[in-house]
Protein backbone atom coordinates (compact mmCIF):
# COMPACT_ATOMS: atom_id res chain seq x y z
CA UNK A 1 0.00 0.00 0.00
CA UNK A 2 1.10 3.49 -0.78
CA UNK A 3 1.41 6.64 1.79
CA UNK A 4 -1.56 8.83 2.31
CA UNK A 5 -1.16 11.67 -0.46
CA UNK A 6 -2.86 14.49 -2.89
CA UNK A 7 -0.21 15.54 -5.35
CA UNK A 8 -0.37 19.47 -6.13
CA UNK A 9 -0.34 18.90 -9.68
CA UNK A 10 -3.44 16.86 -10.32
CA UNK A 11 -7.05 18.12 -10.79
CA UNK A 12 -9.89 16.25 -8.35
CA UNK A 13 -13.47 15.41 -8.37
CA UNK A 14 -15.61 15.18 -5.29
CA UNK A 15 -16.15 11.36 -6.38
CA UNK A 16 -12.24 10.67 -5.70
CA UNK A 17 -11.04 10.84 -8.93
CA UNK A 18 -8.21 12.21 -10.42
CA UNK A 19 -7.15 14.20 -13.64
CA UNK A 20 -3.50 15.13 -14.75
CA UNK A 21 -3.34 17.53 -18.37
CA UNK A 22 -0.61 16.02 -19.75
CA UNK A 23 1.84 18.21 -21.15
CA UNK A 24 1.97 18.80 -24.96
CA UNK A 25 -0.59 20.55 -27.46
CA UNK A 26 -3.04 17.55 -27.13
CA UNK A 27 -3.91 18.30 -23.61
CA UNK A 28 -5.05 14.88 -22.83
CA UNK A 29 -5.85 14.41 -19.65
CA UNK A 30 -4.85 10.84 -17.49
CA UNK A 31 -7.16 9.88 -14.80
CA UNK A 32 -7.41 7.63 -12.00
CA UNK A 33 -8.73 7.38 -8.34
CA UNK A 34 -7.24 8.89 -5.08
CA UNK A 35 -5.55 7.47 -2.25
CA UNK A 36 -8.34 7.97 -0.55
CA UNK A 37 -10.63 5.99 -3.00
CA UNK A 38 -8.50 3.43 -2.83
CA UNK A 39 -7.58 3.19 0.69
CA UNK A 40 -11.64 3.02 1.18
CA UNK A 41 -11.80 0.10 -1.15
CA UNK A 42 -8.89 -1.88 0.15
CA UNK A 43 -7.33 -4.66 -1.91
CA UNK A 44 -7.86 -3.91 -5.78
CA UNK A 45 -8.72 -7.53 -7.22
CA UNK A 46 -10.30 -6.58 -10.42
CA UNK A 47 -10.69 -3.80 -13.07
CA UNK A 48 -11.89 -3.76 -16.44
CA UNK A 49 -10.86 -0.65 -18.42
CA UNK A 50 -13.54 0.64 -20.91
CA UNK A 51 -12.87 0.22 -25.06
CA UNK A 52 -10.21 2.63 -27.10
CA UNK A 53 -13.01 5.15 -28.43
CA UNK A 54 -15.56 5.02 -25.46
CA UNK A 55 -16.85 8.97 -24.90
CA UNK A 56 -16.79 9.57 -20.95
CA UNK A 57 -19.41 12.13 -19.21
CA UNK A 58 -18.29 14.48 -16.80
CA UNK A 59 -19.47 13.42 -13.29
CA UNK A 60 -20.93 9.78 -15.21
CA UNK A 61 -19.12 6.16 -14.09
CA UNK A 62 -16.82 4.72 -17.12
CA UNK A 63 -15.78 1.78 -14.99
CA UNK A 64 -15.68 -0.20 -12.03
CA UNK A 65 -13.24 -0.92 -9.67
CA UNK A 66 -13.68 -3.85 -7.29
CA UNK A 67 -11.83 -5.31 -3.99
CA UNK A 68 -12.23 -8.36 -2.26
CA UNK A 69 -15.46 -7.21 -0.42
CA UNK A 70 -16.99 -4.43 -2.81
CA UNK A 71 -17.57 -2.86 -5.76
CA UNK A 72 -17.38 0.88 -6.87
CA UNK A 73 -18.18 2.81 -10.46
CA UNK A 74 -15.10 5.01 -11.21
CA UNK A 75 -16.45 8.32 -12.07
CA UNK A 76 -15.14 10.49 -14.91
CA UNK A 77 -13.49 13.99 -13.70
CA UNK A 78 -13.69 15.49 -17.23
CA UNK A 79 -15.46 14.80 -20.28
CA UNK A 80 -13.44 13.40 -23.49
CA UNK A 81 -12.86 10.43 -25.73
CA UNK A 82 -10.69 7.58 -24.46
CA UNK A 83 -7.34 7.64 -26.54
CA UNK A 84 -5.55 4.34 -24.10
CA UNK A 85 -6.07 2.32 -21.27
CA UNK A 86 -3.64 0.74 -19.15
CA UNK A 87 -3.41 -2.82 -19.69
CA UNK A 88 -1.46 -3.69 -16.71
CA UNK A 89 -4.34 -3.39 -14.44
CA UNK A 90 -6.06 -6.31 -16.40
CA UNK A 91 -3.34 -8.67 -14.82
CA UNK A 92 -2.21 -6.11 -12.21
CA UNK A 93 -5.30 -4.07 -10.28
CA UNK A 94 -3.23 -3.95 -7.04
CA UNK A 95 -1.10 -1.18 -8.95
CA UNK A 96 -4.08 1.37 -7.89
CA UNK A 97 -3.31 0.79 -4.48
CA UNK A 98 0.76 0.49 -4.91
CA UNK A 99 0.61 3.41 -6.83
CA UNK A 100 -2.70 5.22 -7.57
CA UNK A 101 -1.00 8.42 -9.15
CA UNK A 102 1.73 6.32 -11.19
CA UNK A 103 1.41 2.81 -12.50
CA UNK A 104 -2.53 2.69 -11.44
CA UNK A 105 -3.52 5.19 -13.66
CA UNK A 106 -6.73 4.03 -15.53
CA UNK A 107 -7.52 5.60 -19.07
CA UNK A 108 -5.95 8.88 -20.72
CA UNK A 109 -8.83 10.85 -22.95
CA UNK A 110 -8.85 13.93 -25.47
CA UNK A 111 -11.16 15.83 -23.28
CA UNK A 112 -13.98 17.60 -25.19
CA UNK A 113 -14.17 20.58 -23.13
CA UNK A 114 -11.43 22.56 -21.62
CA UNK A 115 -13.55 24.13 -19.34
CA UNK A 116 -14.75 21.41 -17.46
CA UNK A 117 -11.54 22.15 -15.64
CA UNK A 118 -12.43 24.57 -13.68
CA UNK A 119 -15.51 22.79 -11.81
CA UNK A 120 -12.75 20.51 -10.09
CA UNK A 121 -10.50 20.86 -7.14
CA UNK A 122 -6.92 21.05 -6.30
CA UNK A 123 -4.88 19.28 -3.82
CA UNK A 124 -5.63 21.47 -0.85
CA UNK A 125 -9.91 21.98 -1.59
CA UNK A 126 -10.03 18.11 -2.07
CA UNK A 127 -8.30 17.24 1.31
CA UNK A 128 -10.73 19.48 2.78
CA UNK A 129 -13.21 17.81 1.75
CA UNK A 130 -12.05 14.57 3.56
CA UNK A 131 -12.11 15.98 6.88
CA UNK A 132 -9.85 15.23 9.42
CA UNK B 1 -28.76 -0.17 22.08
CA UNK B 2 -26.89 1.51 25.43
CA UNK B 3 -25.91 -1.53 27.61
CA UNK B 4 -26.52 -0.92 31.89
CA UNK B 5 -23.36 1.23 33.02
CA UNK B 6 -22.06 -1.93 35.15
CA UNK B 7 -21.41 -3.59 32.01
CA UNK B 8 -18.16 -3.50 30.25
CA UNK B 9 -18.44 -4.96 27.16
CA UNK B 10 -19.91 -2.21 25.48
CA UNK B 11 -19.95 0.64 25.40
CA UNK B 12 -21.79 3.33 23.44
CA UNK B 13 -20.40 6.13 20.99
CA UNK B 14 -21.92 8.63 18.78
CA UNK B 15 -20.36 7.63 14.90
CA UNK B 16 -20.02 11.60 14.26
CA UNK B 17 -15.60 10.94 14.68
CA UNK B 18 -15.48 7.81 12.86
CA UNK B 19 -17.15 9.58 9.37
CA UNK B 20 -14.11 8.55 7.83
CA UNK B 21 -14.85 5.31 7.96
CA UNK B 22 -18.15 5.62 7.08
CA UNK B 23 -17.70 5.75 3.32
CA UNK B 24 -20.04 4.33 1.45
CA UNK B 25 -18.52 2.87 -1.53
CA UNK B 26 -21.05 3.35 -4.67
CA UNK B 27 -21.76 -0.19 -4.57
CA UNK B 28 -24.22 -1.74 -7.10
CA UNK B 29 -26.20 -4.44 -7.49
CA UNK B 30 -29.05 -5.75 -9.82
CA UNK B 31 -31.66 -4.37 -7.52
CA UNK B 32 -30.05 -1.00 -6.64
CA UNK B 33 -29.25 0.73 -9.72
CA UNK B 34 -26.74 2.96 -8.17
CA UNK B 35 -26.20 4.18 -4.39
CA UNK B 36 -24.05 7.47 -4.45
CA UNK B 37 -20.62 7.87 -2.63
CA UNK B 38 -20.80 10.38 0.74
CA UNK B 39 -19.04 11.27 3.88
CA UNK B 40 -21.98 10.44 6.03
CA UNK B 41 -21.63 10.50 9.75
CA UNK B 42 -25.04 8.44 10.63
CA UNK B 43 -26.25 9.64 13.86
CA UNK B 44 -26.67 6.42 15.29
CA UNK B 45 -25.57 4.69 18.43
CA UNK B 46 -22.97 1.30 18.24
CA UNK B 47 -22.04 -1.06 20.57
CA UNK B 48 -18.14 -1.79 21.40
CA UNK B 49 -16.51 -4.96 21.97
CA UNK B 50 -14.21 -4.79 24.98
CA UNK B 51 -11.21 -5.15 22.15
CA UNK B 52 -12.43 -2.29 20.44
CA UNK B 53 -9.50 0.16 22.04
CA UNK B 54 -6.95 -3.34 20.48
CA UNK B 55 -8.22 -2.50 16.94
CA UNK B 56 -7.72 1.41 16.66
CA UNK B 57 -4.36 0.82 17.97
CA UNK B 58 -3.73 -1.86 15.23
CA UNK B 59 -5.20 0.33 12.39
CA UNK B 60 -8.25 -1.48 11.99
CA UNK B 61 -10.74 -0.15 9.68
CA UNK B 62 -14.16 -0.43 11.56
CA UNK B 63 -17.00 -0.44 10.38
CA UNK B 64 -21.47 -0.64 11.54
CA UNK B 65 -22.23 -4.82 11.71
CA UNK B 66 -25.14 -5.56 13.25
CA UNK B 67 -25.26 -2.49 15.40
CA UNK B 68 -21.85 -2.73 16.54
CA UNK B 69 -18.80 -1.27 15.37
CA UNK B 70 -16.43 -3.88 14.24
CA UNK B 71 -12.94 -4.48 12.69
CA UNK B 72 -13.08 -5.17 9.09
CA UNK B 73 -9.47 -5.84 8.08
CA UNK B 74 -6.30 -4.64 9.53
CA UNK B 75 -4.01 -4.58 7.58
CA UNK B 76 -5.44 -5.87 3.93
CA UNK B 77 -8.19 -9.07 4.10
CA UNK B 78 -5.75 -11.03 1.70
CA UNK B 79 -2.89 -10.98 4.18
CA UNK B 80 -5.09 -11.96 6.95
CA UNK B 81 -6.89 -14.53 4.79
CA UNK B 82 -3.44 -16.12 3.93
CA UNK B 83 -2.61 -16.19 7.48
CA UNK B 84 -5.59 -17.99 8.74
CA UNK B 85 -4.60 -20.88 5.76
CA UNK B 86 -1.22 -20.78 6.38
CA UNK B 87 -0.56 -20.37 10.10
CA UNK B 88 -2.86 -18.50 12.51
CA UNK B 89 -5.20 -15.79 13.04
CA UNK B 90 -7.56 -14.19 15.36
CA UNK B 91 -10.98 -12.27 15.20
CA UNK B 92 -12.99 -10.96 17.71
CA UNK B 93 -16.34 -12.13 17.32
CA UNK B 94 -18.08 -10.83 20.69
CA UNK B 95 -20.57 -9.48 18.59
CA UNK B 96 -22.30 -12.86 18.49
CA UNK B 97 -25.31 -13.58 21.28
CA UNK B 98 -25.21 -16.18 24.00
CA UNK B 99 -28.53 -17.78 25.21
CA UNK B 100 -28.37 -20.27 28.21
CA UNK B 101 -30.96 -22.58 28.40
CA UNK B 102 -31.02 -24.51 32.28
CA UNK B 103 -32.93 -26.83 34.05
CA UNK B 104 -34.98 -29.82 34.28
CA UNK B 105 -36.24 -29.74 30.93
CA UNK B 106 -33.70 -27.73 29.08
CA UNK B 107 -33.49 -30.50 26.76
CA UNK B 108 -37.10 -30.67 25.85
CA UNK B 109 -37.33 -26.65 25.45
CA UNK B 110 -34.31 -27.12 22.96
CA UNK B 111 -35.64 -29.85 21.02
CA UNK B 112 -38.97 -28.16 20.36
CA UNK B 113 -36.43 -24.96 18.76
CA UNK B 114 -33.09 -26.01 17.23
CA UNK B 115 -33.53 -28.75 13.83
CA UNK B 116 -31.23 -30.94 15.51
CA UNK B 117 -31.10 -33.55 17.89
CA UNK B 118 -29.36 -32.55 20.85
CA UNK B 119 -30.60 -35.38 23.12
CA UNK B 120 -27.28 -36.72 21.18
CA UNK B 121 -25.19 -34.21 22.38
CA UNK B 122 -22.84 -35.53 25.55
CA UNK B 123 -21.95 -33.02 28.15
CA UNK B 124 -18.91 -31.13 26.97
CA UNK B 125 -20.38 -31.48 23.56
CA UNK B 126 -21.50 -28.93 20.71
CA UNK B 127 -23.89 -29.15 18.24
CA UNK B 128 -25.06 -27.30 14.91
CA UNK B 129 -28.57 -26.83 14.00
CA UNK B 130 -31.21 -24.32 12.86
CA UNK B 131 -33.86 -22.41 14.10
CA UNK B 132 -37.09 -22.20 12.26
CA UNK B 133 -40.45 -20.74 11.67
CA UNK B 134 -43.68 -23.26 11.20
CA UNK B 135 -43.18 -23.20 7.79
CA UNK B 136 -39.80 -24.01 8.16
CA UNK B 137 -38.39 -20.79 7.36
CA UNK B 138 -34.35 -20.03 8.69
CA UNK B 139 -34.97 -17.64 11.66
CA UNK B 140 -31.33 -18.48 12.69
CA UNK B 141 -28.60 -20.98 12.46
CA UNK B 142 -26.22 -21.54 15.73
CA UNK B 143 -24.27 -23.98 17.26
CA UNK B 144 -25.28 -25.28 20.88
CA UNK B 145 -22.52 -26.40 23.70
CA UNK B 146 -23.74 -28.78 26.21
CA UNK B 147 -21.93 -27.60 29.63
CA UNK B 148 -23.41 -29.62 31.81
CA UNK B 149 -26.55 -32.43 31.70
CA UNK B 150 -28.90 -29.31 31.89
CA UNK B 151 -27.61 -26.06 31.19
CA UNK B 152 -26.42 -25.49 27.63
CA UNK B 153 -25.25 -22.66 25.62
CA UNK B 154 -26.24 -20.97 21.91
CA UNK B 155 -24.24 -19.02 20.26
CA UNK B 156 -26.46 -16.71 18.21
CA UNK B 157 -26.03 -14.19 15.37
CA UNK B 158 -25.47 -10.49 16.34
CA UNK B 159 -28.74 -9.50 13.98
CA UNK B 160 -30.84 -12.61 15.44
CA UNK B 161 -29.86 -12.14 19.13
CA UNK B 162 -33.16 -10.33 20.00
CA UNK B 163 -35.31 -12.60 17.48
CA UNK B 164 -34.11 -15.62 18.80
CA UNK B 165 -34.52 -14.52 22.99
CA UNK B 166 -37.48 -13.71 21.95
CA UNK B 167 -38.42 -17.20 20.07
CA UNK B 168 -36.64 -18.75 22.93
CA UNK B 169 -38.92 -17.41 25.89
CA UNK B 170 -42.42 -17.90 23.75
CA UNK B 171 -41.77 -20.84 23.81
CA UNK B 172 -40.41 -21.69 27.16
CA UNK B 173 -44.10 -21.24 27.82
CA UNK B 174 -45.10 -23.75 30.82
CA UNK B 175 -41.61 -25.66 30.76
CA UNK B 176 -39.55 -25.67 34.07
CA UNK B 177 -36.71 -24.02 32.26
CA UNK B 178 -34.80 -20.78 32.99
CA UNK B 179 -33.41 -19.03 29.89
CA UNK B 180 -30.92 -16.32 29.96
CA UNK B 181 -29.41 -13.67 28.05
CA UNK B 182 -25.63 -13.77 28.48
CA UNK B 183 -25.07 -11.72 25.58
CA UNK B 184 -23.24 -9.52 27.81
CA UNK B 185 -21.60 -11.88 30.17
CA UNK B 186 -18.93 -12.74 26.99
CA UNK B 187 -16.78 -12.10 24.43
CA UNK B 188 -15.96 -14.07 22.05
CA UNK B 189 -12.33 -14.65 19.77
CA UNK B 190 -11.89 -17.05 17.48
CA UNK B 191 -8.45 -18.42 17.07
CA UNK B 192 -8.23 -20.34 13.72
CA UNK B 193 -5.26 -21.84 11.46
CA UNK B 194 -3.24 -25.01 11.10
CA UNK B 195 -0.80 -23.37 13.89
CA UNK B 196 -3.91 -22.41 16.06
CA UNK B 197 -4.17 -25.14 18.50
CA UNK B 198 -0.51 -25.29 18.87
CA UNK B 199 -0.48 -21.57 19.86
CA UNK B 200 -3.54 -22.16 22.69
CA UNK B 201 -2.29 -25.15 23.85
CA UNK B 202 1.14 -23.82 24.70
CA UNK B 203 -0.77 -21.30 27.60
CA UNK B 204 -3.96 -23.72 28.33
CA UNK B 205 -3.42 -25.76 31.63
CA UNK B 206 -4.60 -28.58 30.18
CA UNK B 207 -5.59 -30.51 27.09
CA UNK B 208 -7.84 -28.42 24.38
CA UNK B 209 -10.96 -30.17 23.92
CA UNK B 210 -11.17 -32.17 20.01
CA UNK B 211 -13.22 -30.73 17.29
CA UNK B 212 -17.13 -30.55 18.04
CA UNK B 213 -16.70 -30.80 21.72
CA UNK B 214 -15.95 -27.52 24.83
CA UNK B 215 -14.67 -27.91 28.10
CA UNK B 216 -13.33 -25.21 30.63
CA UNK B 217 -9.86 -24.45 31.01
CA UNK B 218 -8.01 -21.80 31.98
CA UNK B 219 -5.69 -19.58 29.43
CA UNK B 220 -3.67 -17.54 30.29
CA UNK B 221 -4.47 -17.28 33.31
CA UNK B 222 -8.23 -16.54 32.69
CA UNK B 223 -11.41 -19.40 32.92
CA UNK B 224 -13.04 -19.82 29.82
CA UNK B 225 -14.71 -22.03 27.79
CA UNK B 226 -12.63 -23.38 24.70
CA UNK B 227 -14.75 -24.71 22.04
CA UNK B 228 -13.51 -26.68 19.03
CA UNK B 229 -15.44 -25.11 16.40
CA UNK B 230 -14.72 -22.12 14.12
CA UNK B 231 -15.93 -20.76 10.47
CA UNK B 232 -12.80 -20.57 8.56
CA UNK B 233 -12.85 -24.45 7.17
CA UNK B 234 -9.34 -24.76 9.13
CA UNK B 235 -8.88 -26.21 12.58
CA UNK B 236 -9.02 -23.92 15.24
CA UNK B 237 -10.80 -22.77 18.66
CA UNK B 238 -13.23 -20.80 19.85
CA UNK B 239 -13.00 -18.59 23.12
CA UNK B 240 -15.89 -17.49 25.37
CA UNK B 241 -14.75 -15.52 27.94
CA UNK B 242 -15.38 -12.62 30.27
CA UNK B 243 -15.37 -9.46 29.03
CA UNK B 244 -12.92 -8.26 31.33
CA UNK B 245 -10.07 -10.75 30.69
CA UNK B 246 -10.71 -10.30 26.93
CA UNK B 247 -7.80 -7.73 26.19
CA UNK B 248 -4.91 -9.28 28.30
CA UNK B 249 -5.90 -12.75 26.38
CA UNK B 250 -6.04 -10.81 22.82
CA UNK B 251 -2.44 -9.52 23.92
CA UNK B 252 -1.13 -12.75 24.51
CA UNK B 253 -2.41 -14.67 21.67
CA UNK B 254 -0.75 -11.95 19.47
CA UNK B 255 2.26 -11.78 21.18
CA UNK B 256 2.79 -15.34 20.56
CA UNK B 257 2.23 -14.84 16.95
CA UNK B 258 -1.75 -15.10 15.81
CA UNK B 259 -2.87 -12.42 13.26
CA UNK B 260 -5.59 -10.11 13.76
CA UNK B 261 -8.13 -11.12 11.48
CA UNK B 262 -11.02 -8.89 10.60
CA UNK B 263 -14.55 -9.58 9.61
CA UNK B 264 -13.98 -9.29 5.70
CA UNK B 265 -11.18 -12.39 6.17
CA UNK B 266 -13.88 -14.12 8.48
CA UNK B 267 -16.63 -13.76 5.15
CA UNK B 268 -14.05 -14.75 2.50
CA UNK B 269 -12.45 -17.75 4.45
CA UNK B 270 -16.10 -19.21 5.22
CA UNK B 271 -17.32 -18.70 1.64
CA UNK B 272 -14.32 -20.99 0.39
CA UNK B 273 -15.32 -23.40 3.10
CA UNK B 274 -18.95 -23.29 2.04
CA UNK B 275 -20.34 -22.09 5.39
CA UNK B 276 -23.99 -20.69 5.04
CA UNK B 277 -23.75 -16.78 6.27
CA UNK B 278 -27.50 -15.95 7.97
CA UNK B 279 -29.12 -13.10 5.99
CA UNK B 280 -27.17 -14.14 2.84
CA UNK B 281 -27.58 -17.75 2.17
CA UNK B 282 -30.15 -18.40 4.69
CA UNK B 283 -33.57 -16.54 5.42
CA UNK B 284 -36.76 -16.79 6.54
CA UNK B 285 -37.98 -16.70 2.67
CA UNK B 286 -36.42 -20.53 2.73
CA UNK B 287 -36.20 -23.99 4.58
CA UNK B 288 -32.92 -25.95 5.61
CA UNK B 289 -33.62 -28.50 2.41
CA UNK B 290 -33.14 -26.25 -0.11
CA UNK B 291 -30.37 -24.74 2.00
CA UNK B 292 -28.40 -27.85 1.98
CA UNK B 293 -28.78 -28.37 5.48
CA UNK B 294 -31.02 -31.20 5.94
CA UNK B 295 -27.93 -33.28 7.89
CA UNK B 296 -28.45 -30.81 10.75
CA UNK B 297 -32.54 -31.09 10.76
CA UNK B 298 -33.42 -34.34 12.84
CA UNK B 299 -37.71 -34.50 12.27
CA UNK B 300 -38.21 -36.95 14.49
CA UNK B 301 -37.43 -34.34 17.73
CA UNK B 302 -40.83 -32.94 16.47
CA UNK B 303 -39.25 -29.05 16.36
CA UNK B 304 -40.50 -26.14 15.27
CA UNK B 305 -41.01 -26.61 11.15
CA UNK B 306 -39.95 -30.57 11.16
CA UNK B 307 -43.72 -30.95 9.24
CA UNK B 308 -42.86 -28.59 7.02
CA UNK B 309 -38.92 -30.14 6.65
CA UNK B 310 -40.63 -33.16 6.32
CA UNK B 311 -42.84 -32.40 3.24
CA UNK B 312 -39.89 -31.02 1.24
CA UNK B 313 -37.36 -33.45 2.00
CA UNK B 314 -39.95 -36.06 0.77
CA UNK B 315 -40.95 -33.79 -2.44
CA UNK B 316 -37.83 -32.79 -3.35
CA UNK B 317 -36.89 -29.35 -3.10
CA UNK B 318 -37.51 -26.98 -6.15
CA UNK B 319 -34.21 -25.44 -5.28
CA UNK B 320 -31.42 -26.05 -4.24
CA UNK B 321 -28.23 -23.74 -3.00
CA UNK B 322 -24.63 -24.60 -5.20
CA UNK B 323 -21.32 -22.94 -4.79
CA UNK B 324 -20.39 -21.72 -7.97
CA UNK B 325 -16.86 -20.42 -9.40
CA UNK B 326 -16.42 -17.51 -12.41
CA UNK B 327 -15.30 -18.94 -15.52
CA UNK B 328 -12.96 -15.99 -16.61
CA UNK B 329 -12.27 -12.22 -15.19
CA UNK B 330 -15.23 -10.91 -12.67
CA UNK B 331 -16.90 -11.25 -9.10
CA UNK B 332 -20.48 -11.75 -8.51
CA UNK B 333 -21.86 -10.60 -5.77
CA UNK B 334 -24.73 -10.92 -3.17
CA UNK B 335 -28.32 -10.20 -5.37
CA UNK B 336 -26.79 -10.99 -9.03
CA UNK B 337 -29.57 -12.86 -11.48
CA UNK B 338 -28.75 -15.91 -12.97
CA UNK B 339 -29.95 -16.80 -16.72
CA UNK B 340 -32.72 -18.78 -16.64
CA UNK B 341 -33.37 -18.48 -12.68
CA UNK B 342 -31.46 -18.44 -9.48
CA UNK B 343 -29.71 -15.87 -7.80
CA UNK B 344 -26.39 -15.17 -6.03
CA UNK B 345 -26.66 -14.95 -2.28
CA UNK B 346 -22.80 -14.98 -1.48
CA UNK B 347 -20.17 -13.52 -3.95
CA UNK B 348 -16.69 -12.41 -3.43
CA UNK B 349 -12.75 -12.98 -4.53
CA UNK B 350 -11.52 -16.01 -3.26
CA UNK B 351 -7.63 -15.34 -2.42
CA UNK B 352 -6.85 -18.81 -2.39
CA UNK B 353 -8.33 -20.07 -5.65
CA UNK B 354 -7.82 -16.45 -7.27
CA UNK B 355 -11.24 -15.84 -8.88
CA UNK B 356 -14.21 -14.81 -8.14
CA UNK B 357 -16.13 -17.68 -6.03
CA UNK B 358 -19.95 -17.62 -4.27
CA UNK B 359 -23.00 -19.25 -3.18
CA UNK B 360 -26.45 -19.41 -5.42
CA UNK B 361 -29.61 -20.76 -4.82
CA UNK B 362 -30.42 -22.39 -8.48
CA UNK B 363 -33.68 -24.55 -9.88
CA UNK B 364 -32.95 -27.71 -8.56
CA UNK B 365 -32.54 -29.27 -12.20
CA UNK B 366 -29.76 -27.10 -13.04
CA UNK B 367 -28.14 -27.41 -9.61
CA UNK B 368 -25.64 -30.58 -10.54
CA UNK B 369 -21.89 -29.99 -10.18
CA UNK B 370 -20.60 -28.86 -13.38
CA UNK B 371 -23.75 -27.00 -14.91
CA UNK B 372 -22.56 -23.77 -16.76
CA UNK B 373 -23.94 -21.15 -15.53
CA UNK B 374 -24.67 -17.49 -17.25
CA UNK B 375 -24.48 -14.42 -14.12
CA UNK B 376 -25.82 -10.98 -15.01
CA UNK B 377 -22.91 -9.22 -12.96
CA UNK B 378 -24.46 -5.44 -13.13
CA UNK B 379 -25.31 -6.25 -16.77
CA UNK B 380 -22.56 -7.93 -18.18
CA UNK B 381 -22.93 -11.73 -18.53
CA UNK B 382 -19.84 -13.58 -16.67
CA UNK B 383 -20.39 -17.50 -17.22
CA UNK B 384 -19.56 -19.73 -14.56
CA UNK B 385 -19.63 -23.40 -13.37
CA UNK B 386 -21.48 -25.24 -10.47
CA UNK B 387 -18.63 -26.55 -8.17
CA UNK B 388 -18.48 -29.29 -5.65
CA UNK B 389 -19.05 -28.29 -2.04
CA UNK B 390 -16.36 -26.69 0.05
CA UNK B 391 -14.72 -24.69 -2.42
CA UNK B 392 -11.48 -24.96 -0.44
CA UNK B 393 -10.92 -28.39 1.69
CA UNK B 394 -7.99 -27.74 4.41
CA UNK B 395 -4.29 -29.00 3.09
CA UNK B 396 -5.73 -28.79 -0.49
Amino acid sequence: MSDAGYPDDLLYHPEHDWARIEAGESQEATLGITWYAQDALGEVVFFEAPAVGTRLVQGSPYAEVESVKAVSDVVAPLSGEIVAVNDALEDSPQLINEDPYGEGWMVRIAPSDPGEREQLMDAEAYSATLGG
Amino acid sequence: MCPPEDKPHAACLETAHVRSLRWRMRQRNSESPARTASLRAVPTTLRRTPLYDRHVAAGAKLVEFAGWEMPVQYEGVRHEHTAVRTDVGVFDVSHMGEIETSGPQALELLQRLISNDLAKVPIGGAQYGLLCREDGGVLDDLFTYRLDADRWLTVTNAANHERDLAWWLAHAGELDVQVEDRVEDYAMLAVQGPRARELVQAISDAPLPPRMSAATRRLAGAQMLVCGTGYTGEDGVELLLAPADAPALWDELLRRGARPAGLAARDTLRLEACYHLYGNDLSVERGPIEAGLGWCCVEETDFVGSEAVRAVRAAGPRERLVAFAIDGPGIARQGNPIAGGGIVTSGTFSPTLGIGVGLAYLPAERAAVGTRLEIDVRGKMRPAVVREKPLYRKGS
